[in-house]
């Protein structure tokens, strides 16, 4: 079977970054907030940072073992690795950055990711999204039996962000080959991956599809950084099999999920809807209150009320003439409140 | 306007009147002898004195000596430079501050150091004598009383070059399947290439006006070992007119290699794309 399989262990400055992954055919991202070791992983992998403990196996090739005293230097590995600003080459072209590792298939690439017009161009006259497709094309270039990226997408602006973030996809869809990546944002992961990990302080906490991880966070930092809302109460069971969350601020909840004593309640903001009057729908939960922001993305509307952000269309938000200050209901079913119960050792919260 | 807004005023004028003219006095210390030099000769005497045979015999002595040392700082200096600037290692501290010694220490020293190693009575002059190779007193102690002092000047922007690369491209070269040769050639030798030619400039300049370790360990043989700076001093007693061409000679050298210095920048950005371009289009 074609996979990347490591199990390392690396000390860095502030933690020991302690993992263990499979990424088969398919493209994986190991999410995490910046300082979390994701890029420490990438390097170990490459070559370029030696782990402490462990072992790296690329389709079965043992590219380290520590045990074993193997530790196969990053030019042996084969693992193709786009940088975090994609290290271009600055004193050579577009075509020397992309033959570097060996001329044969540079023509072909730079058709590929139509550079081919940049071909005697040097990096520092390209564009965001052009360097990334060079740095891909010189990546891909050496035939890796692996292709890992840094931060694909935080190089550039939030203009062009999208639009790159789209065109990886289709490569990234289109190649045969375990694909590793890193990133501090889910959005990019979730867009990008068929897999993804959330890593902390060099741990992971969960794995799973995006959808996974949205459905059931394991705790409340993988909410949170999966974008929930998070509210904290106390759970106790209640009457027709649902469990009762009185908030810190006294309001209750309602919640599918078994749960009992100190919770943190995660609600997604696309499962919160927002009225004027308090409307008899299936909705269990309501928070009443006045709007304290509303923020227009796009076609969207990010609506505030108390601690909660709801997300409505725009069209509705127009339609209800939503402004700040005025007074409204934002209600979610309890099939929609996820309980995640607050032990000691998950963020060191009490 | 009041009178202490005027009073103020006048003392603010005054105080960078009395910078400008530290500055003035400063520059016109530092040039009035080298122009003194071309005034005391005639153009037409400086040229025709520059075609002596003493003169002649320095400026090649200088010229093939300073080359060879030149080479040879260049072909030790660097790999020893990239070897000091990418490596962490016990002890490095002390290899740095030991590269550097030579440019603290007297030259006089340096030449008698260099004696009591390479000297006919000194350290390995047995195995030299043994070989058959005399070393003191003749071009080859030329060459490496040059090499001694100059090759810090070298060394040390080498380090300093090697250690300001990128290293992100270091490493992207490495998983691109170029070993640390490869690499060392392609990547990290050309990107240094500005920083090392204006340490090589600089290594060169000192070794050009080299006087005191010279002397003490090569002698001052006409056509042998007297390089221009020797050749001056030895004119001196004998004939000032040739001294002062011979000294026209080296400010004239000496003022080619430090506008070299300064232009090299100017010209490598100009040409090629370096990391700042880079830099600026990588926060748009």
């Amino acid at each position: 079977m074609d996979t990347l399989e490591l199990d390392i262990a690396l000390p860095l400055r502030s933690f020991r970054l302690e993992l263990a992954l499979a990424v088969g055919r398919e493209t994986f991202a190991l999410v995490g907030p910046s300082g979390a070791g994701k890029t420490s992983v990438l390097r170990a992998i490459a070559g370029l940072a030696r782990p402490q403990r462990g072992r790296i196996t690329l389709d079965g090739r043992v590219l380290f073992d520590a045990e074993a005293k193997v530790d196969r230097p990053p030019e042996e590995r084969r693992v193709g690795l786009v940088f975090q600003d994609y290290a271009l080459f600055p004193h050579m072209t577009v075509e020397q950055n992309v033959a570097y590792s060996g001329r044969t298939r540079a023509a072909e690439l730079l058709e590929r990711f139509r550079i081919g017009h940049l071909a005697k161009a040097r990096p520092g006259e390209l564009s965001g999204g052009e360097r990334q497709r060079v740095g891909l094309a010189r990546a891909l270039a050496r035939n890796p039996d692996a292709l890992l990226l840094d931060e694909p997408l935080s190089a550039l602006d939030a203009h062009t962000r999208s639009a790159v973030r789209a065109e990886l996809k289709d490569v990234l869809d289109h190649l045969d080959l375990p694909v590793l990546l890193v990133t501090h944002d889910f959005h990019d992961a979730v867009v990008l991956a068929d897999r993804v990990a959330v890593i902390v302080d060099g741990r992971l906490r969960q794995t799973g599809t995006p959808s996974d991880l949205i459905a059931a966070p394991s705790d409340v930092f993988v909410a949170s950084f999966t974008g929930a809302n998070l509210l904290s109460g106390r759970a106790r069971r209640s009457s027709g099999g649902l469990t009762q969350v009185t908030l810190d601020d006294g309001s209750i909840l309602y919640s599918v999920d078994e749960a009992e004593g100190p919770v943190d309640v995660a609600v997604y903001p696309w499962e919160v809807s927002v009225a004027r009057e308090p409307t008899r729908d299936s909705a269990l939960n309501h928070v009443r209150g006045p709007i304290t922001s509303l923020v227009r993305i796009g076609n969207r509307a990010r609506v505030q009320v108390g601690g909660l952000v709801g997300e409505v269309t725009a069209a509705s938000a127009d339609r209800l003439g939503l402004e700040k200050g005025d007074f409204v209901v934002a209600s979610f079913k309890a099939a929609a409140t996820r309980l995640v119960e607050r032990t000691t050792d998950a963020d060191g919260s009490p | 306007m009041s009178r202490s807004d005027r009073a103020g005023r006048w003392r603010r004028s005054l105080f960078f009147a009395l910078l400008a003219l530290a500055t003035a006095l400063a520059l016109a210390f530092f040039l009035l002898p080298l122009v003194a030099i071309f005034l005391r000769v005639p153009p037409g005497d400086l040229v025709a004195q520059l075609g002596s045979e003493v003169a002649v015999d320095a400026l090649v002595v200088t010229l093939k000596a300073n080359a060879i040392a030149q080479a040879l700082i260049l072909a030790l200096g660097t790999p020893a430079a990239y070897f000091i600037a990418s490596r962490r290692f016990r002890g490095r501290a002390l290899v740095i501050t030991l590269v550097e010694l030579p440019l603290v220490l007297p030259p006089a020293v340096a030449g008698l150091a260099l004696l009591a190693a390479f000297g006919r009575l000194g350290l390995l002059g047995g195995t030299f004598e043994a070989l058959g190779v005399e070393v003191s007193f003749t071009q080859t102690a030329v060459v490496l009383a040059v090499a001694y002092v100059a090759s810090p000047f070298y060394i040390r922007q080498a380090i300093a070059s090697f250690e300001a690369l990128d290293q992100p491209l270091l490493d992207a070269s490495r998983t691109l399947g170029a070993g640390p040769a490869r690499t060392f050639f392609r990547i990290a030798l050309p990107l240094a290439a500005k920083g090392l030619s204006a340490g090589a400039a600089l290594s060169f300049a000192r070794g050009i006006g080299e006087f005191g370790a010279t002397i003490m360990f090569a002698g001052s043989l006409q056509g042998v070992t007297q390089t221009l700076s020797l050749a001056i001093y030895a004119q001196f007693d004998l004939d000032f007119d040739v001294a002062l061409a011979l000294g026209a000679l080296l400010v004239i050298v000496s003022a080619a290699i430090l506008l070299t210095v300064k232009l090299l920048p100017a010209w490598t950005r100009s040409n090629s794309t370096s990391l700042f371009p880079f830099a600026r289009f990588g926060s748009s």
